[in-house]
């Protein structure tokens, strides 16, 4: 069984530090890292290889630094790693981004099942699985918390859909995003943090790509643009009400009381 | 290729680029500064340019037939025969979008026996509703192939899809089919020049606002999250016309529903009237226990924040934001968050909030109605305590 798992680098504190002048993010001292929605997607396709055979391989797309986050991934026990790094690919929105791993995924081989995370820590949305399905033409099932069974040519999954609880019987190949209850990833392994550092990377450029229009990847290809970017509103509402603890416990019982919660 | 450069004769080499790009992705090269692969085009660098040398590039873009695109369709989730709530509230959004750019609304319902959805829908002023019948249980492939043969014969120059668990599959799979662009969880729409969609939603990780455009294709895809929006008001002059359709290539799915349970909804986040919620100001796991006894004292729910969520300390369906749930209880109590806005867009609609944190800068207060700077590990067991010599009364 061929199973490919997409995973994204992303600075490790999402919530960070903004500048209150000039309202943008501050990103020194901060580190990147294996998005920890990607952990699961990596641990299922291990357990799979565990118990069918075949080969996990991760692909992800960035600049070159994110070789790291495949580091991570081959720490893990991941086979093979690949970067679609590429100056015409930055910028992308979730059409081109999920074009450009579809791409890549294409021209590295025919893999039986595609996982990815539930979303991003950073981009927040969780919609490039299943546009990277759109493109591969294949069938596509997220919110997957649990695999049930496994057949040569099929996987029985278990999805949450809000509230309800599917099962569900997808023929390969074809694409999850799992949840991160699916798993509890496992840790990374000293011998295997020392055997990724030696393990190559293999970076996947435009020209390496079977449509290696640059019109169709970043920036270009994308369908989006962010116009600005802007803090948001500052409105103070209410004085702030800084009391030592007696006094704040009493004024949040009266204002429990006054709101009949109490 | 479109995007930022910084022209080498204007640059002053000040680095302020360099310093401000939130991705780091600004370099000095043999004495330069270059604009690296990592670039989003956010636009941060341009802005605070001093002297204006970072130059955006237009791309160029075939001529693209917008004007055939027209109006505005709202995909009305439909499921166990009801429309669900979300859709109610997409409609309220895009007749309020139709009025100020004059166009119209129209409706999809996709499901068993679609046509039950008539009564649910006729007092609402919407110019028609396409009703498709499809199996109960939902499949991404079948539905999307579905709403898309609507689009295709309708063409829109708006979706509006809600950002629920089927609305995260069909979205990005029909924008990808249209080769369009596609905004999730949008917390805020508005017309700009007749028909382009304005999509505001927080960004990078939730601590800031992004102004969002499709300009150069259609349909021009949105998803919204449940309660985010108001829900449409009803109108007896509304005249709907429900056109029965069926897809001109019989649709057929790939994935093999085995089994549909329901899931109890009685800890559901989103329908409790108090709940109180856990931010980063918790130092360990098992201080959550504090918080849901003080959460069942007052008859109600712990939630989170998605911080605690990643630390594996709470799961996911009590997350609290974007990227969770959005809330509307009659009273929230907050205990040490600090109120990212991907936060706050899940919980500004209590009615009621109590928000306790030690950083008086924290941004929570600018929306808690009675901020409370203090330490949340003196002021909670206090307060447990208190609560229960009040009920022992």
């Amino acid at each position: 069984m061929k199973t490919a798992v997409c995973i994204k680098q992303v600075p490790v504190f999402s919530d960070g530090k903004m500048d209150p002048e000039k309202g943008v993010i501050l990103r020194d001292g901060l580190v990147s890292a294996m998005n920890v929605y990607d952990l699961p997607a990596v641990e299922t396709a291990l357990r799979l290889r565990e118990e069918a055979g075949g080969t996990a391989d991760v692909f992800s797309m960035g600049p070159l630094q994110a070789a790291d986050a495949i580091r991570e991934a081959y720490a893990m026990g991941i086979d093979q790693g690949y970067l679609l790094s590429d100056h015409a690919f930055s910028g992308a929105d979730v059409l081109a981004t999920s074009y450009t791993l579809a791409q890549g995924i294409k021209g590295a081989g025919k893999y039986d099942l595609i996982i990815c995370g539930r979303q991003t820590t950073d981009g927040d949305t969780g919609q490039v699985g299943a546009a990277i399905a759109q493109w591969l033409h294949i069938p596509y099932a997220g919110g997957v918390t649990a695999i049930i069974s496994r057949k040569p040519d099929s996987i029985t999954l278990q999805q949450r859909l809000d509230d309800e609880q599917v099962t569900v019987k997808m023929s390969y190949p074809c694409l999850i995003a799992v949840d991160r209850s699916i798993y509890i990833s496992r840790m990374k392994s000293l011998p295997g943090k020392i055997a990724a550092r030696k393990k190559g990377v293999a970076i996947i450029t435009l020209q390496d790509l079977e449509d290696h229009d640059p019109q169709h990847y970043g920036l270009s290809g994308s369908a989006t643009k962010v116009e600005k970017i802007y803090p948001p509103e500052r409105t103070h509402k209410e004085p702030i009400m800084c009391l030592n603890t007696a006094d704040a416990v009493n004024e949040i019982m009266k204002i429990l009381e006054n709101s009949k919660a109490v | 290729m479109p995007g930022y450069t910084i022209d080498r004769n204007i640059c002053t080499q000040c680095g302020a680029c360099r310093k401000q790009c939130p991705f780091s992705c600004v370099e000095k090269t043999d004495g330069v500064y270059v604009i690296g692969d990592g670039c989003t085009a956010c636009g941060v660098c341009a802005e605070i340019c001093p002297v204006k040398a970072v130059i955006w590039q237009e791309a160029a873009h075939e001529a693209f037939d917008k004007i055939s695109w027209k109006n505005i369709l709202v995909y009305l989730e439909y499921h166990h025969g009801i429309v669900h709530p979300v859709g109610i509230q997409l409609l309220g959004k895009a007749l309020e979008l139709a009025a100020s750019c004059g166009c119209e609304v129209y409706g999809i319902v996709i499901g068993e026996n679609a046509g039950e959805a008539k009564p649910q829908l006729l007092l609402y002023p919407l110019t028609s509703v396409f009703l498709y019948e499809a199996q109960e249980n939902f499949a991404s492939d079948l539905y999307e192939q579905l709403l898309s043969d609507c689009i295709g014969k309708l063409r829109p120059s708006i979706v509006l899809i809600g950002g629920t668990a089927q609305g995260r599959s069909l979205a990005p799979c029909a924008a990808t089919r249209f080769r369009t662009g596609l905004t999730a969880d949008c917390t805020g729409l508005s017309i700009r020049d007749k028909d382009d969609l304005v999509q505001t939603r927080p960004a990078f990780g939730g601590n800031i606002m992004a102004q969002i455009i499709t300009p150069n294709t259609r349909p021009q895809f949105a998803t919204v999250r449940l309660n985010m929006m108001e829900p449409a008001r009803k109108s007896e002059a509304a005249s709907v016309a429900f056109i029965t359709c069926a897809s001109a290539h019989p649709a057929k799915s790939a994935l093999e529903i085995l089994d549909a349970q329901s899931l109890a909804p009685e800890k559901d986040i989103t329908r409790q009237k108090v709940l109180v919620a856990a931010g980063k100001g918790i130092r360990k796991k098992e201080d959550l226990a504090m918080l849901e006894e003080l959460a069942v004292l007052l008859g109600g729910e712990l939630a989170s924040t998605r911080g605690l969520v990643e630390k594996g300390w709470i799961k996911s369906d009590r997350q609290i934001g974007l990227s969770g749930h959005t809330v509307r209880p009659e009273l929230l109590i907050t205990c040490g968050v600090s109120g990212s806005v991907q936060f706050m867009a899940g919980m500004s609609g209590a009615k009621n909030i109590i928000a306790i944190n030690q950083d008086p800068e924290a941004r929570i207060f600018q929306i808690a109605h009675h901020p409370v700077c203090g330490d949340l590990y003196e002021i909670i067991p206090e307060l447990i305590r208190q609560l229960k010599a009040a009920k022992s009364k």
